[in-house]
């Protein structure tokens, strides 16, 4: 009876798939370098098509049983939608964001509000401007809004 | 400033930990959101209206001096281009 070796390429690949997918979203967004072009969780789908492309050859080659070859086609197939999944959530559902045609723009006033910060103490765009900080008057103030917390 | 529907003391808890000492402010209904045009209907995590990112410079007279208004969400901009945006507001 023949012994056939594991296929561990096809595994390696199907496994750093995983790794390329979910890293992204708990480790390098944490890295502007990263997080703004994805360029290491390329790199990792990269090396992981790679092994999954061994693995398949491996799995086609002379002798193999019918059910590797099954395997080898299932387990890339779940990569390539592993690669899929990344490429919809950093590519396209993030860019999926309203027009914001009426937001103010360079020259224009930005609309002054007043809004509780984390004490509940109300906050004015206009009082900011005005406090003076250090002894001086204030340049300017930057506004950042951002999504809040997942 | 940083500027989200999150309550303040979802912020607070946020600010605590991560050691920032900025001004954040609370707008849990998007009112202010909406006046700035920049409410993503329905983002948020069960729902409700959220900001989209987006980062303005006001200068002292209160007029916008810079915008960046990202197409993706997972690129904003980074506190050393906002620092050198801010240096060279005259």
């Amino acid at each position: 009876m023949q012994t056939h070796r594991f296929n561990w390429p096809i595994w390696a690949g199907f496994l750093l798939s995983w790794i390329a997918l979910l890293s992204y979203f708990f480790v390098f967004v944490w890295f502007p370098v990263t997080r703004d072009v994805p360029w290491a969780n390329l790199l990792l789908f990269g090396i992981a098509a790679a092994l999954v492309l061994i693995g398949v050859r491996r799995a086609y080659a002379p002798g193999r049983p019918r059910r590797a070859k099954i395997a080898g086609v299932a387990l890339a197939t779940l990569s390539i939608a592993l690669c899929g999944c990344f490429v919809f959530a950093t590519w396209i559902m993030a860019r999926r964001l309203p027009a914001s045609q009426s937001a103010p723009q360079m020259g224009q006033k930005a609309p002054d509000f007043r809004l509780s910060d984390i004490h509940g103490t109300p906050v004015s765009l206009a009082e900011l401007l005005a406090a003076p900080v250090n002894g001086h008057a204030p340049k300017g103030v930057l506004l950042v809004f951002y999504r809040g917390a997942w | 400033m940083a500027i989200s529907v999150d309550a303040p003391e979802i912020s607070r808890a946020l600010c605590q930990k991560a050691g920032y000492t900025y001004t954040f402010l609370s707008d849990p209904q998007a009112d202010v959101i909406r006046r700035y045009d920049l409410v993503h209907a329905g983002a948020g995590i069960n729902g409700q209206d959220i900001a989209r990112p987006g980062e303005f410079l006001v200068d002292a007279s209160g007029t916008v001096r810079w915008v960046n208004l990202t197409d993706n969400y997972w690129v904003r901009a980074r506190p050393d281009q906002m620092i050198a945006v801010a240096k060279a507001l005259r």
